[in-house]
């Protein structure tokens, strides 16, 4: 895929078939630059951001005692981190003593193979899957699709995207960039060659296009033998997995199946029974704006007779650990993936989430996709710069992670360099390349403000010649105007205004 | 334990497990993990209701789902869930294993009992399904399944097309979420399902639609008194 981020990231061209595959997108700036100047892109993303937003503060307001269950939720996640080793091996012993398998996948590689031979095993071709964070960030299915075995998405979104060739661009709404006669198209033009054909005359209600997915969809649930989920919580003193969902898939994966196959970040683990109160409290009027979500499932290894004969849970690192390491950047490990920091970010509502290439877009994916992957190109180093710092996202926040704080400490690891750990070792990484102008430009800044006798001269030679300035910077300067106007400078400083409006001296 | 192969000196637990345990190394040594408390000053119930208000908001939350909501006293009941199955005109309706028979007394319809040899497939042709619950949480409006006797295993209240789910609302609507999972922490080994209104997605430019995979209606039947000996 080219890096010139001259194409939109969406509408399909260009994308691996069901593809994950995010590596070698292009920065942010580039991607987000393209992104602002489409506008139905930014018309859908402006009505479904407001709609979300105005919905949850209703349902968030409905609970008078919400600041504490937030309190409560940090807590329990910082808890169950500061001792994450102890809680996974509980986590471990039971899953195991209810008749499930446990694996440990320290990275996607891993991952991808023990889930490709747990498949092969039973001898079948085809899963199928309930929305899943994880397996996305791995990239399950291209795996799977190299083996030789398809992976059906299920939820009505991802079946959107996946037919359409397109990547997720929302963590609850995945296919919000699609507005509903694009979906009447891509359902028209590709149900036929993932299985039953949409049906004839299809208009672009959404109930009609509902009623498709779920025809196109049942003939393969009736028939999976195997399921691929996520897991939204796992209990360590139980042993218990926790899906939420809305639409019945994630039930259908996780009960018709004889086996079920569960990947899920290490850091999904709670302590007790009794922690699922405040998530359960938190997640569904964070996320979807509901008391709660129609469906929720608990299962706790295998029942005689009821749902999968086999289990396998497979505890996935990925960059986790790595993260843990870093004692500021460890809390987006809290993250619970409800999506209230995209619906309130400025800058997520005008740059969609393809910009932030990777599944986890907005806030939470400037600060966790740099983490989880390390700093490792052009579009790690830029998420960390993704963002205005207003801060809403913080305060939306259900588990109160201070975004804004790991974004600034994330700009000091890129501008500065510094001590970080990748793939389990503690290494010290140099400061990116491209950002020199900016060290210099701080360099300069300190000067003229230990000058100011300088700075106001500078101030205004720049105010009188502002009618001769340029929109866009030339030379260093160039790589911050490439993705901003530059801003026109005042007739007359701050400094002079003072001066001549207060009588002070200046 | 795990299938996991040998890489880089260890297992890959070993390697997890290590790697967490390196990165925690500003944990101090003799902390333990019930070391850190959490506080939990949340409202255990949200408001003061009597058992009649809990079943008025357990009421109104269903409905506010588009949950179909009854009402009916014990001896009502076979009269009721005759009338609600001849509505929709269903013959076949499957019936878990602990179902009161009485239930279903007055309905002319074919009654399916589940057994293993049920499939997927077969439950797709049936009509209805008639379920009993474990109880009902008033706060969210949300009814909970916990595989035990009246509620059948999993398949059974997502497959057909239509749920009936009957509440008793003596002994079994709670208020809360926190009083939910308290009672439901000694089944916490059977599988559990919580579902609050039917089937629904919003994922078609936020406009909700009922309806996807589960079932697309949804009857709550709220009986006073003691259906069972009825």
């Amino acid at each position: 895929m080219s890096r010139d981020g001259a194409r939109a990231p969406r509408g399909g061209a260009g994308f691996p078939q069901g593809g994950a595959t995010y590596l070698g997108m292009p920065a942010f700036p580039q991607a987000a630059d393209a992104a602002t100047r489409d506008g139905r892109l930014r018309a859908n993303l402006r009505h479904a951001t407001h709609t979300i937003r105005a919905k949850r503060a209703r349902a968030v307001a409905e609970l008078d005692d919400w600041a504490r269950l937030r309190e409560a939720g940090a807590a329990i996640k910082d808890r169950t981190l500061r001792h994450l080793d102890h809680h996974l091996v509980r986590l471990e012993e039971a899953v195991t003593r209810a008749g499930g398998t446990v694996h440990w996948a320290a990275d996607a590689a891993e991952a991808n193979r023990i889930v490709t031979d747990l498949v092969r095993a039973t001898g079948e071709h085809e899963v199928v899957k309930v929305k899943s964070m994880a397996t996305q960030e791995i990239g399950l299915n291209e795996a799977l699709a190299e083996a030789g075995i398809r992976a059906y998405e299920t939820d009505l979104a991802e079946l959107i995207v996946q037919l359409g060739d397109d990547l997720p661009s929302h963590i609850l709404v995945p296919a919000i960039h699609r507005n509903r006669g694009e979906i009447r198209d891509i359902f028209r033009d590709r149900m036929a060659s993932w299985g039953r054909p949409a049906p004839e005359g299809l208009t672009d209600r959404p109930a009609e296009l509902a009623e498709a997915a779920r025809q196109h969809l049942r003939e393969k649930f009736l028939r999976a033998k195997v399921g691929v989920s996520g897991a939204n919580f796992m209990v360590a003193e139980t042993g218990t997995l926790v899906v939420v969902e809305s639409e019945g898939n994630g039930r259908m994966c996780l009960t018709l199946p004889e086996t079920l196959i569960s990947v899920v970040g290490i850091e999904k683990t709670v302590p007790t029974w009794r922690d699922l109160e405040v998530f359960l409290q938190l997640l569904p009027r964070s996320s979807t704006a509901e008391r709660m979500n129609p469906y929720t499932s608990m299962w706790t290894g295998t029942a005689d007779g009821d749902g999968p004969r086999v289990f396998h849970l497979v505890l996935l690192d990925n960059g986790r650990t790595d993260t843990l390491a870093d004692e500021v950047g460890r809390q987006a490990l809290r993250c619970i993936r409800c999506s209230a920091c995209l619906n309130v970010c400025p800058v997520y509502e005008r740059a969609g989430g393809h910009a932030y290439g990777s599944p986890y877009p907005g806030p939470i994916g400037a600060i966790l996709t740099p983490q989880l992957r390390g700093l490792s190109s052009p579009l790690e180093e830029s998420l960390p710069y993704a963002s205005s710092l207003c801060g809403a996202c913080f305060e939306v926040c259900p588990v109160a992670i201070d975004i804004p704080e790991v974004l600034v400490h994330l700009r000091e690891r890129v501008a500065e360099g510094g001590e970080v750990t990748v793939r389990g070792t503690r290494t010290v990484i140099r400061p990116a390349k491209g950002h020199a102008t900016e060290r210099a430009a701080m360099r300069a800044a300190r000067w003229a403000f230990d000058h100011p006798g300088a700075l106001r001269r500078g101030q205004r030679i720049l105010a009188r010649t502002r009618r001769l300035q340029p929109r866009r910077l030339p030379g260093p300067g160039r790589a911050w105007t490439d993705t901003r106007e530059l801003p026109a400078v005042p007739a007359e400083s701050f400094r002079d205004w003072w001066a001549r409006t207060r009588g002070g001296t200046a | 334990m795990n299938s996991d192969g040998v890489n880089g000196g260890g297992t890959s637990r070993e390697r997890v497990l290590g790697r967490v345990r390196r990165a925690l190394a500003d944990v101090p040594r003799d902390e333990r993990p019930e070391d850190h408390p959490v506080t939990r000053d949340y409202l255990r119930v949200h408001g003061e209701r009597t058992p009649a208000e809990s079943l008025d908001l357990l009421a109104e939350n269903l409905a506010d789902y588009r949950a179909h909501v009854h009402r009916v006293d014990a001896p009502g009941l076979p009269a009721l869930l005759a009338r609600l199955l001849a509505e929709r005109g269903a013959r076949r309706v499957v019936v878990p294993a602990g179902l009161p028979r009485a239930w279903l007394q007055d309905a002319p319809v074919d009654m399916l009992s589940d057994t293993p040899a049920l499939t997927p497939s077969e439950l797709d042709r049936v009509d209805s399904v008639v379920t009993g619950c474990a109880l009902a949480i008033a706060e969210t409006g949300t009814l909970v399944l916990d595989a035990g006797p009246g509620q059948g295993r999993r398949a059974l209240t997502l497959v057909p097309d239509h749920h009936l789910c009957v509440v008793r609302a003596a002994d079994q609507v709670v208020d809360s979420v926190p009083q939910a999972l308290e009672r439901l922490a000694p089944a916490a080994a059977r599988p559990l399902t919580w579902v609050s209104g039917p089937s629904a997605t919003s994922d078609i430019e936020l406009d909700r639609v009922e309806g996807v995979h589960g079932p697309r209606t949804l009857e709550v039947i709220l009986v006073t008194g003691d259906p069972r000996s009825g």
